[in-house]
């Protein structure tokens, strides 16, 4: 408790599955979820794997807190070595499949081999059995997930699968549950595809304890309370979702814009959130339905969104014209305002897309911003893009690339290998907004200083779920510092990574540190657990993973000259905004940041920090 | 007078902390299977409705119940399920137009809400005003009873 | 006002409890041949598995129940009627006069006309006396015989392989429960028998019953030969009808009665098993014999009799429920659908699930399931209020597992546009 003590183990090549203990010495180091199955990936596998060989692993894997009545605790995450940055990935996830994994009596699914033909993996409580999927090899997520529903006949099954992406090897492919929710980033979903395993049916009805109920109760509607009252997640998230951002983002000068040649979007109030609940004229409705609640989840920041019958994107499909997974602040930046895009209807179509077929929307975005980016300067040509005048801001060109990377033809093939790829072969590296080969999320590093450092430093590559100080640095939480200064935010990045992966492994959502911190969480895992889970332990947990990442990282070939910044935010300065004339200055803070964690000057965890962290 | 619970659809964000909670009271443990209040979540998630007994006045499961195993708590006027009484023939099941008495494989016998004895759980549990406990005269009241009335479609003599 | 019920199961102590309820001063006599207190058939089958005692069958707990309510329970069983005079001749040789009766007698179990069934060892299963003597004869190992695949036989199975009793079946129909399942539920279900170690023959009648001292013959007409150690009969029940021989009152499948419960005597209604009453799907009147049917009627008979017919009644919805060895199967209403309606049908043999669903325009009329245990009440608040479906007929047919979604997603437009 609130570990189920159960690890299920799928050999793919052997088409096996067995049940195995939990290493409850493990759970003690890495709680759960992301930190718990990175240590298994790093004890089980070569850090220098081909991600797409049988000998990479995947692991879905909960939280103590997963399933239980702590706020947020719907969620889970994959793990594995990820195709697009060679680097540790873990891709978290909402909505309901980890709970239900979790009440079906495991920690985690371990992945391994590859099976020879496609494969689904079909779960009810402590029965797991591979079936063949060869039906449903090349139907999108919202096929198999309602093809599998039917299958079982029992409404309550959950799914997570993959879609056209990552079954043909797009490199930010993601896994998607629940029709719409992700573990997006890194291309974990290219991973499962690479296995031949389709999709991972569950069905939970065992439950799930925790050690000290009434405790349990009391931490949580203490979270609870504390959530309700604070600002973000108790009014600003539930209202208006993560695109609350979009216009706040903007007026601070750090919204990448145009691939990185802006930190402003003119038509950035046309894709944020007020723009979502605006009725069309069309049909008298707006794009937004109503928001709506992973598992567990009091603040709600899901939005549910419904595109304009008429919009020439979903004229005619009809399987677009339903209600489904509304745009998020990441994906509507990068869907948008990275290209130069301000159709709300487009962007919603295309993140429809994203889900329909499996991919990161963040990447997706960026990368075609590059490709627009390489148009503009002439690297590449409408002979290159199939007869498609890649502008800056065209819809249509956008879309066309949308639907061709879910496809997998012509240019999209090209796009599905992320941005770092396609800039260096059509000879401009710069061109690429990625740290690591991952592509940047939706604060430019020129106008908010602590985000360049926490994706220079981010273990999966770029990333603003790894370190968001964002959080301080514009919204002043848990205390205002000026986005244009570099000073302390070494030690700021550093807090807020520590505290992020000790969140990821908890079980509940990063977002709920807008208004909680380990003083809130850590006696909710102290409750749902055994053992003492102070504040100290629970954070330095947080550190001990960071490390683990770290040293996986170097395993795998990367050094601290990887810590770096695509070109453009280091030298070309911000035009407009408050951060006019500023580029990140990462080489103030970078050293600061190694000597705080205690790694040497190279970026190294030091012989004396992996072994006061038990390394 | 009794207390109602009142369930409101459009303030539910379907986030499902009402049948962890329920569920807790019932088993001990968090598990939404065994939940007597249900979140049905469709439309693409647009639409999530909350639903459990009304403890309607028709009683259709306490009446057809063949070994007086649903009583009335006089004190909260939930209809109750005696787990030692019930021999698990599932006949209210079918009996209740609302299908919000079920049965339960593990246990063996039917559970329904039974309003936690008068201190509902889910409602305690609700983060938004979906889920409440109100007085029975209340106006929403007259919604649940209306949506009662309409899901029955009953003439009253059964009552 | 003395009102009499003649009859002690479900629909007549509903009745009386219901004519108390409405009439606190009048006087209530309830008729039961039975040695128990009042108890339920529904209950019988856990009394056999052992998951109840005999006291668990009881319809009502308290040991006084009936004089609690006021209610004169007498232990005596009826003869005859005589609706001329207003009274009626029970066995005792009393004559007891009423101003309102109810009968509500209940069924009683067809025995088939084959030769051998007055052997000791063949066993009817209806009465609280039959179930003890079938616990008796039910020895792990014993080899059981058990004629009829209906309702009540289905029910009982899972106390004979509870007993590890070697248990076939036979049912003359041309699958098990053919008046309550459609044939892939029916097939389905004999499946799922079959794979807990039921042998199981349909299609085909019991020719004869032989006995030797050792052991049973039970003789197909198949041709085959079923040994035995005990046989168990459950070939369906009619309504006990032998006391209203010479009486004046219209009979058909059972006594018939009119939307207020009134058979075609004055002052006299029938209820339950025994009575052919207002079918809501058909319009028709039929005998349903389950027990929520009765317990309506009762209900329904009773304000009838207290408010001199205030009440119409709009008919039964038949329906039933049956866990047949875990397996849970369902029917409602119009299950084999209507003319001129349409269906939406799921079937998944592999994990023994089926539901089938049969409309009228957008307005569920009936439905059969297997497999299913939850919220399947809702399918009778959907046929009953007829709500129409609109856009959820269609998902229905797509996906008829989504019974929940549609009973809400329909009541919650119903309740937008009222």
């Amino acid at each position: 408790m609130s570990w189920t003590g159960k690890i299920l183990r799928i050999d793919l090549s052997a088409g096996t599955c067995t049940s195995e203990p939990l290493n409850m010495q493990w759970a003690n180091d890495y709680m759960g979820q992301r930190g718990l199955a990175t240590k298994y990936l790093v004890e089980e596998t070569d850090p220098t794997v081909d991600p797409f060989s049988p000998d990479n692993k995947m692991i879905f894997a909960t939280g103590p807190l997963t399933g239980t009545i702590a706020p947020t605790s719907g969620r889970w995450s994959v793990v594995c070595k990820g195709p697009l940055t060679g680097a540790i990935a873990c891709s978290n996830s909402g909505g309901f499949f980890g709970a239900e994994l979790k009440n079906a009596g495991w920690d985690m699914v371990i992945f391994e081999g590859k099976s020879a033909s496609p494969v689904y993996l079909d779960m009810t409580n402590d029965q797991a059995e591979l079936k063949d999927a060869s039906d449903l090899w090349g139907k999108s997520v919202w096929e198999t997930e309602t093809a599998l529903r039917e299958r079982r006949g029992d409404p309550d099954v959950r799914v997570a699968s993959i879609g056209l992406a990552g079954e043909s090897g797009v490199l930010y492919a993601a896994v998607v549950n629940d029709m719409d929710r992700a573990a997006g980033r890194s291309g974990v979903g290219a991973v499962m595809g690479s296995k031949n395993l389709k999709a991972v049916v569950v069905r939970g009805t065992v439950g799930v304890k925790v050690n000290d109920p009434m405790a349990m109760m009391k931490t949580s509607n203490a979270a609870k309370e504390i959530l309700a009252e604070n600002a973000v997640t108790g009014e600003g998230l539930p209202t208006h979702g993560t695109q609350i951002l979009m216009n706040v983002i903007n007026e601070v000068g750090a919204l990448p814009t145009r691939n990185g040649q802006d930190v402003q979007f003119d038509g950035a109030h046309d894709i944020g959130a007020e723009a979502m609940a605006e009725v069309r004229e069309s049909d008298g409705q707006s794009n937004l339905v109503s928001n709506h609640a992973c598992f567990g989840c009091p603040i709600s920041c899901a939005r549910r969104s419904k595109i304009d019958p008429t919009h020439f994107t979903v004229k005619d499909k009809p399987q677009y014209q339903g209600v489904s997974g509304g745009l998020e602040y990441e994906a509507a930046w990068a869907l948008g305002a990275a290209n130069g895009v301000n159709d709300l209807e487009a962007l919603t179509y295309a993140n429809f897309v994203c889900n329909e077929q499996g991919m990161d929307p963040i990447s997706l975005g960026v990368t075609i911003g590059a490709a627009m980016d390489l148009y503009h300067a002439g690297a590449i040509s409408q002979e290159d893009t199939g007869g498609v005048a890649l502008e800056f801001g065209s819809t249509e060109a956008f879309v066309a690339m949308v639907e061709a990377t879910a496809r997998g033809e012509g240019f999209g093939k090209e796009l599905g290998q992320g941005s770092r790829r396609l800039c260096e072969k059509y000879g401009h590296p710069d061109f690429s907004m990625t740290v690591k080969s991952q592509e940047i999320a939706a604060y430019d590093p020129r106008g908010i200083q602590g985000m360049g450092l926490a994706y220079a430093t981010s273990n999966r590559g770029a990333c603003h779920l790894r370190g968001y100080t964002v959080a301080s640095e514009v919204l002043g939480i848990p205390e205002k510092t000026d986005p244009l200064a570099t000073e302390g935010k070494a030690g700021l990045v550093k807090a807020f990574q520590d505290a992020t992966a000790a969140v990821d492994s908890s079980g509940t959502c990063v977002f709920t540190t807008f208004a909680l911190s380990g003083e809130d969480i850590a006696p909710m895992v102290d409750a749902a657990c055994e053992g003492d889970w102070s504040v100290e332990r629970f954070v330095e947990v947080g550190e001990r993973i960071w490390n683990m990442e770290r040293q996986y990282n170097i395993a795998a070939g990367f050094t601290g000259a990887d810590d770096t910044l695509p070109e453009r935010l280091l030298k070309d300065a911000a035009k407009t905004g408050p951060a006019e004339g500023s580029v990140n200055r990462l080489n103030e803070m970078l050293p600061e940041y190694y000597e705080s964690r205690g790694w040497s000057a190279s970026g190294e965890p030091t012989a004396e920090t992996l072994g006061r962290l038990g390394l | 007078m009794h207390k109602a619970l009142v369930m409101e659809a459009d303030a539910c964000t379907g986030c499902h902390q009402c049948e962890m909670m329920c569920s807790y009271g019932k088993v001990g443990a968090f598990n939404p299977s065994k939940s007597v209040i249900d979140i049905t979540i469709f439309d693409g998630g647009a639409v999530n409705v909350p639903s459990t007994c009304t403890q309607c006045e028709g009683a259709w499961c306490m009446v057809v119940c063949p070994v007086e195993a649903i009583t009335v708590n006089s004190s909260t006027g939930a209809k109750e399920v005696s787990a030692e009484v019930c021999v698990g023939c599932k006949v209210c099941t079918i009996a209740c137009p609302f299908g919000a008495i079920n049965y339960d494989v593990d246990s063996g016998v039917v559970t329904k809400c039974d309003l936690c004895g008068g201190e509902p759980m889910c409602v305690e549990a609700c983060p938004t005003t979906a889920l409440s406990f109100v007085a029975e005269d209340s106006t929403g009241y007259d919604k649940m009873r209306r949506n009662a009335i309409l899901a029955a479609g009953i003439e009253e003599g059964i009552a | 006002m003395h009102y009499v019920i003649a009859g002690a199961g479900p629909a007549a102590v509903a009745a009386a409890e219901h004519i108390r309820e409405l009439d606190t001063d009048s006087k209530v006599t309830m008729i039961g041949a039975q040695a128990q207190p009042p108890y339920s058939r529904m209950a019988i089958p856990y009394f056999l598995t052992g998951k109840v005692e005999q006291k668990g069958t009881y319809l009502r707990r308290s040991d006084n129940h009936y004089a609690e309510k006021g209610i004169d329970y007498l232990h005596d069983e009826v003869v005859s009627v005589q609706p001329e005079d207003h009274s009626l001749s029970l066995a005792s040789g009393e004559k007891i006069q009423y101003d309102k009766l109810l009968l509500a007698t209940g069924a009683e179990p067809i025995i088939p006309p084959v030769p051998g069934m007055d052997d000791p060892r063949v066993q009817q299963c209806w009465h609280l006396e039959d179930a003890e003597r079938i616990i008796d004869l039910a020895k792990p190992g014993a080899r059981a015989v058990q004629v009829g695949a209906g309702f009540i036989g289905c029910i009982i199975l899972e106390s004979w392989v509870l007993r590890e009793v070697d248990l076939t079946v036979v049912e003359m129909g041309p699958r098990m429960v053919p008046r309550m399942l459609g044939e892939k539920a029916g097939g389905l279900l004999q499946t799922w028998c079959e794979s807990k170690g039921v042998s199981v023959h349909t299609n085909t009648q019991v020719k004869a019953i032989e006995s030797t001292p050792e052991e049973l013959h039970v003789v197909l007409e198949s041709g085959e030969t079923c040994p035995a150690d005990v046989v168990i009969v459950s070939t369906g029940v009619k309504p006990r009808l032998g006391y209203l021989q010479g009486c004046e009152i219209k009979i058909d499948q059972g006594i018939v009665i009119d939307e207020h419960m009134r058979t075609t005597a004055p002052d006299i209604y029938a209820a339950g098993d025994c009575a052919q009453g207002l079918d809501f799907s058909t319009g028709e009147t039929a005998v349903h014999a389950v027990q929520p049917t009765a317990t309506e009627h009762g209900r329904v008979a009773a304000a009838n009799m207290v408010s001199n017919n205030d009440l119409p009644y709009k008919g039964s919805l038949n329906m039933n429920i049956l866990d047949t060895l875990g397996l849970v199967t369902c029917s409602f209403g119009a299950w084999e659908g209507v003319d001129g309606g349409d269906s939406a049908e799921m079937f998944n043999q592999d994990n023994f699930q089926y539901i089938n669903l049969q409309f009228k325009e957008d307005i569920l009329v009936g439905a059969n399931s297997v497999g299913y245990h939850k919220h399947l009440g809702m399918l009778r608040g959907l046929i009953e209020t007829k709500i129409p479906l609109g856009p959820w007929k269609d998902r229905l047919i797509a996906n008829p597992v989504q019974i929940a979604d549609a009973y809400l997603g329909a009541n919650e437009a119903s309740l937008k546009s009222s």
